[in-house]
């Protein structure tokens, strides 16, 4: 194993930590009443967004979903401007107007998160038609869920995307449920990736808990896009710790089925392969230690930062 | 308008329309069309015929029938600086795209605080024409208006429609440019060449002293046939064709009947929740000191558009509805 390997695996562990302080703590507040509305955590998801996104280039443009925390910040969207936007202030990347499922960061090429299930999938689409329209060779990633793939918009999205050949890879996070429809009762059929083969695609389907198997799923799937092959669809199996959202006693699912699938925590598998090769315990321990940190100080920050004001919420709503 | 040039002859309002996307699509290469039969078929009404030929299919997509997603795949070509210009077939089969009008390409803009634009237009033929039926006929109208962030177009001769479509062409927000099937085989005179005219303004269609008729879309002719037919009767009406309906030009409004005092509002939508009750509201709000006389509405019957032909003149506003609530108003 190379140093470079070595070298990107800790990229991606130390992106993992970051994310899954940045939603413990974003739950924390919640739990605390200090922010309003609802918001989707992608806590036991985050090897999804990392491998997949760390794959791409950063002028690669991504559509996430309503669990888009992770995207955001895999991305490298300031995560102060992301906690401050989820907070509802000013220095929020949207303002405050989009919140959890409305936020974009253009300059980084994030086309935004989206709050209506399988809205998403059409907008990326509708982007990588510019791509082509203007021979770019960057590509789009949109990210959905298991849930969206029941939507109108999966199917008549991949099947334009496979009919004029555009630059997008679809990449459906499933964790399994639906809210807390269980992906058995909601998908006549699984895999999901198979349904590829329905808009002559490619569709693959790989371990979402293991970063590196994500990312080498990712990294083939997004030179097969970019060199001008048509879209593909990657289908990555995963798990929510969480509820659903903010409120969910998670009824739907057994403690034992819970406790199976963190066994198989990315953080855990990350840090073990690391272990292996040549990582140390306090090198690791060191990377926790600086993301709680990093974490604790950007929700400081955010707290303290004022809100919008009456421009900020009635103005602007024509260009 | 140095560009522009009065032809000798009159052009239909489809023409008008064709004209406006041909010279659009020549001027700037990031406008395209999406639609469905737009290409070889030229368009269910034929407005885009022989587009194809000339600009390709790049510039000419003929979608799959998918209206939500092609909508949402022209909104998310606009934010990476295209300008699409969609075609729905027919306006009842705008609800099939809702969501992406009312859930992205109104709220884009506004959400990710001014990062992004939405330049889209959505061309419509929204009507009833003899006998296409419930599904085929509504002017919808209603359910558009309460759509912040988009803006609602409904042009009534050619002229305006050619005009009015190149200005929403370039505009920087979502635009819906509602047609009228009663409106494509109609004439009238159109310039040729570049001439743009304005957004969110109404335009006194024809002045009068007694009462305003406020209309749009192919109410507006049938407003004017009203006022020649009253004028026998010394009634000298004042039609303002609404052009914009979101926004209204309130000022255009309040101007008329401050002039008339009495003020009656034509459409085809049904009359519940439409463009005359947002219409009404401005004149209840602003012309108090002015008004000599109720303020009257009359729309198509609260019921869907029935496909007999017979049944389909009860349900739509007719002349004689206009010039009965003009007669009312003014023996106020």
């Amino acid at each position: 194993m190379t140093d470079t390997a070595v070298e990107d695996v800790l990229a991606s562990y130390h992106q993992m930590l970051l994310i899954r302080f940045f939603e413990e703590a974003l739950s924390d507040l919640f739990t605390k009443n200090l922010v309003g509305g609802t918001a989707h955590f992608c806590i036991g998801q985050e090897a999804c967004a990392v491998g997949v996104i760390s794959a791409a280039r950063p002028t690669d443009w991504i559509v996430s979903n309503h669990r888009g925390h992770g995207h955001l910040l895999a991305r490298g969207v300031e995560p102060y401007r992301v906690m401050a936007e989820l907070l509802g202030r000013r220095d929020g990347c949207c303002r405050g107007r989009g919140g959890s499922q409305h936020m974009s960061a253009m300059a980084q090429c994030f086309l935004g998160t989206n709050g209506i299930t399988g809205g998403g999938l059409p907008i990326g689409t509708g982007a990588a038609l510019a791509l082509k329209y203007q021979n770019s060779d960057g590509i789009v990633l949109v990210f959905f869920g298991d849930g969206a793939s029941n939507q109108g918009t999966f199917h008549e999205s991949l099947n334009m995307a496979s009919l004029w050949g555009l630059p997008v890879l679809y990449v459906c996070e499933n964790n399994r449920y639906s809210m807390s429809l269980e992906v058995g009762k909601a998908c006549a059929r699984t895999p999901v990736s198979e349904r590829a083969s329905a808009y002559s695609m490619r569709g693959e389907t790989c371990d979402g808990m293991d970063v590196l198997e994500v990312r080498r799923h990712a990294s083939e799937l997004i030179d097969h896009v970019r060199s001008g092959k048509g879209p593909a669809l990657l289908e990555l199996l995963t798990y929510r710790f969480c509820g659903h959202s903010k409120n969910d006693a998670r009824v739907y699912r057994t403690r034992e089925e819970e406790a199976q699938w963190a066994e198989r925590d990315c953080l855990k598998l990350a840090r073990e392969w690391l272990s292996t090769h040549g990582v140390t315990g306090p090198e690791l321990d060191g990377a926790v230690a600086g993301a709680k940190e990093v974490v604790a100080a950007l929700v400081v920050r955010a707290m303290a930062c004022p809100h919008g004001d009456r421009e900020d919420a009635t103005g602007g709503v024509y260009a | 308008m140095p560009d522009a040039v009065v032809r000798a002859g009159e052009i239909y309002f489809s023409r008008a329309v064709h004209e406006a996307l041909d010279e659009e699509l020549a001027r700037d290469p990031n406008v395209f069309l999406m639609g469905e039969d737009i290409g070889v078929y030229g368009g269910a009404f034929g407005v885009t015929k022989g587009l194809l030929d000339k600009y390709g299919p790049k510039r000419v997509v003929d979608t799959p029938i998918s209206e939500n997603s092609f909508v949402g795949m022209a909104v998310g070509a606009s934010l990476l600086g295209l300008r699409p210009v969609v075609e729905i077939m027919f306006m009842d089969f705008i609800a099939l795209a809702l969501d992406q009008i009312l859930n992205s390409a109104g709220k884009l803009h506004y959400m990710y605080a001014g990062q992004v634009t939405v330049p889209l237009v959505i061309r419509t033929p929204g009507g009833a024409k003899g006998g296409y039926g419930p599904s085929h006929s509504q002017m919808l109208t209603n359910l558009l208006v309460g759509v912040p962030g988009i803006k609602v177009v409904a042009p009534s001769t050619p002229a305006m429609a050619k005009g009015l479509l190149k200005s929403a062409i370039r505009d920087p927000n979502p635009v819906i440019f509602v047609e009228n099937k009663r409106l494509y085989p109609q004439r009238g005179p159109a310039p040729e060449g570049d001439v743009c005219l304005p957004l969110g303004q109404a335009v006194v269609a024809a002045a009068g002293t007694d009462v305003s008729l406020f209309a749009y879309s192919a109410m507006v002719p049938v407003c004017l046939g009203v006022k020649k037919a009253l004028a026998g009767q010394g009634v000298d009406v004042e039609v303002v064709d609404l052009v914009s309906l979101q926004p209204l030009d309130r000022a255009a409004i309040t101007d008329s009947v401050g002039r008339t005092g009495r003020a009656v509002i034509v459409e085809e939508a049904c009359v519940t929740g439409g463009v005359g009750a947002e219409v009404a509201a401005v004149i209840a709000a602003e012309c108090m000191g002015s008004l000599e006389a109720p303020v009257l509405r009359v729309g198509a019957a609260d019921a869907p558009i029935p496909a007999s032909t017979e049944l389909e003149r009860m349900v739509l506003p007719g002349p004689e509805d206009v010039a009965a609530a003009v007669r009312r108003v003014m023996e106020w």
